[in-house]
């Protein structure tokens, strides 16, 4: 059985479309995995054994009715709770949404059902997306499968934490600042934030709508390949979706090709705050795709340095107005409704209840970057080093094919050590946050590990240009995977502190 | 600049959001070593650069103009706080003196 867990989405499709093994084994192995270590690692918030099975006897009866299954089909996955599924609690990892039940779907969980994916659960993440660690959730923290005492990354820790310990094959997440690609830089998975607009927000909580993309994570670049072919294209219900072909990144991850590549290293990030290991690894991962004909120059983008301070102001300010939705009248969580307190009286009780501490946090500072006499100096002056970095970037991207670095500073924080930080925590995006604020696509791919813990590295491409992330991914991932005898996870699954998760010996 | 715990309650009425005493008092110091930090986004914000809103130039989308299938109102108040005659019951809008 820990050889199914073992295996990856693309390797599991193929066998259950020869048959070799039913959708509903697949699905069973992963709900067992679930059933006994998520106790540990607490990725997922909700679990429906019953529903992911019936969604795999549906593709074991397909196939033997004849039909032909998409390239995914049978394949558990794990879906952070910020996408809505009809009849399954979405929470958004907030007290305020608790037992609500969305009446929808999102067009990614359309896109999902449609192609014979079995979503098995909900996995946890900071309240609203707002955090590096899950430790903003509303229900509990979820642990790093590689040392339960330190956090798996967030927003979408849970989703990455899933696929560490092997609970899941496929994850989906939600990158603003960086919630995709920093939870798989510290689980050691692979986390894609595409280009934005490539992938549909219908359905999916808002935190900061110039921001927010959906993206695919899994422990291979190929198989997040064939997730982002699944979830991405143009959707009619989300005003801000591009209607352009979606790259054939599938294509690009299986061929594994960087010569003649120019790659520019982005001289901002590193030195001063970024750990040893991190950057020695990511110097390795240079010289691999130089040896494999790469190209390596150096690049300043001089206004990055400015993408945090940017970025805490105008991420804040859409929080404050989308989070306005949860005012206690339609849906989720009402407090002090005594028949005598005003409507404006229960907003404020039921949101001063309903919110966490960060929530408040960005809540507040929105509100305040927003207000007049504070907005130019604030909200205005934020919004023209978005115009600054996005000229980095073009910049850029007119000499290199792509952009690199570290995902983030750091291997993964001890929890509980950033947590009255706020400044301390944001940093854990500093890398990640530019593609946010200029909207092209950067993916981030396990480069070896320093103190025992995953390290990323950071490879971003202009709009629209996915396929270069994944070509260059599949070729660092190739080369590295074959000098270690088997990918980073197979590390942690053949190694005395992964033999908590019985997924070892099988390979 | 220091944002007071008083600031701080203010700008939480505005966004309808109560803090309790002692958040308030947790609060305002971190808040104001937030907002100093992120204030240096005006030593570079020289008024020749434009700013920008949003990544995608587009704009006014629109759908066809055709009737589309909607949620059904009971699935829809299922989730609500509190109905009544097939709609939302919301507290009372209007202040004491009407």
């Amino acid at each position: 059985m820990s050889e199914l867990l073992r295996a990856g989405a693309a390797e599991l499709a193929g066998r259950i479309a020869t048959g070799e093994v039913s959708a509903r084994e697949v699905t069973a192995a992963h709900l067992d995995q679930i059933a006994g270590v998520d106790d540990r690692i607490k990725a997922f918030l909700y679990v429906d054994g019953k529903r992911a099975l019936a969604a795999a006897d549906a593709v074991d009866a397909k196939r033997a009715a004849g039909e032909e299954l998409g390239p995914l089909a049978g394949v558990p996955l794990a879906m952070k709770d910020i996408f809505t599924m009809k009849g399954a609690p979405t929470t958004c990892g907030s007290r305020i949404l608790e037992g609500w039940v969305p009446p929808y779907n999102s067009t990614i969980t359309d896109k999902l059902l449609a192609a014979g994916v079995v979503v098995l659960g909900k996995t946890n993440m900071d309240e609203f997306a707002m955090g590096s660690s899950t430790e903003n959730s509303g229900f509990f923290t979820t642990h790093n499968p590689w040392d339960n005492t330190k956090i798996p990354g967030g927003s979408g820790g849970g989703s990455a934490a899933a696929l560490a310990s092997f609970e899941a094959p496929l994850a989906i997440g939600t990158d603003t600042g960086g919630s995709i690609r920093q939870p798989a830089s510290v689980t050691g998975t692979v986390g894609v934030k595409p280009t934005y607009g490539a992938t549909s927000r219908y359905g999916v909580v808002a935190m900061a709508s110039s921001l927010d993309t959906p993206g695919p994570c899994a422990r291979t670049v190929l198989d997040a390949a064939l997730l982002h072919q699944v979830i991405a294209g143009w959707d009619p219900r989300d005003a801000t979706s591009i209607n352009a072909p979606v790259p054939d990144v599938v294509a690009a991850a299986r061929h594994a090709d960087v010569a003649g590549m120019k790659i520019g290293v982005v001289r901002e990030f590193g030195g001063e705050g970024y750990q040893p290991g991190v950057e020695q690894r990511f110097g390795e991962a240079l010289a691999v795709l130089e040896g494999l004909g790469a190209e390596i120059v150096e690049v300043s983008c001089p206004h990055f340095d400015y993408a945090l301070a940017a970025y805490y102001l105008i991420m804040p300010s859409e929080v404050s107005s989308n989070l306005a939705r949860f005012d206690a009248m339609r849906y989720g969580l009402r407090v002090g409704d005594d028949g005598v307190n005003s409507v404006e009286e229960v907003m404020n009780l039921t949101r001063g209840a309903g919110f966490g501490a960060e929530a408040k946090r960005r809540i507040i500072i929105g509100t305040y970057a927003l207000s007049s006499g504070y907005y130019d100096a604030y909200y205005g002056s934020a919004q023209k080093v978005r115009t600054l970095i996005t000229r980095d970037f073009d910049a850029a991207f007119a000499n290199v094919d792509v952009l690199v670095s570290p995902t983030t500073p750091t291997t993964a924080f001890t929890i509980g050590e950033r947590a009255d930080d706020p400044l301390a925590m944001y940093k854990a995006d500093l890398c990640t946050i530019p593609s946010n604020l200029a909207g092209n696509c950067a993916a981030s791919i396990p480069c070896g590990l320093a103190d025992g813990l995953p390290v990323g590295f950071q490879v971003m491409a202009p709009a629209l240009a996915d396929d270069r992330l994944y070509r260059l991914g599949a070729a660092l991932e190739a080369e590295l995977t074959s000098r270690w005898g088997g990918g980073l996870l197979d590390q942690l699954a053949e190694s005395p502190s992964g033999a908590y998760l019985n997924v070892g010996g099988v390979r | 600049m220091a944002l007071t715990p008083a600031d701080v309650a203010r700008l939480g009425e505005l966004a309808r959001v109560r803090l309790t005493e002692e958040e308030l008092v947790h609060l305002a110091p971190q808040l104001d070593v937030i907002l100093a930090s992120v204030a240096r986004v005006a030593e570079v914000a020289g008024a020749d650069v434009p700013p920008t809103s949003h990544a995608l130039p587009l704009t006014n989308v629109f759908r066809e103009d055709v009737v589309t299938e909607s949620l059904a109102a009971d699935a829809v108040l299922a989730g609500a706080p509190s109905v009544e005659d097939g709609r939302f019951r919301v507290p009372r809008i209007l202040g004491e003196e009407v």
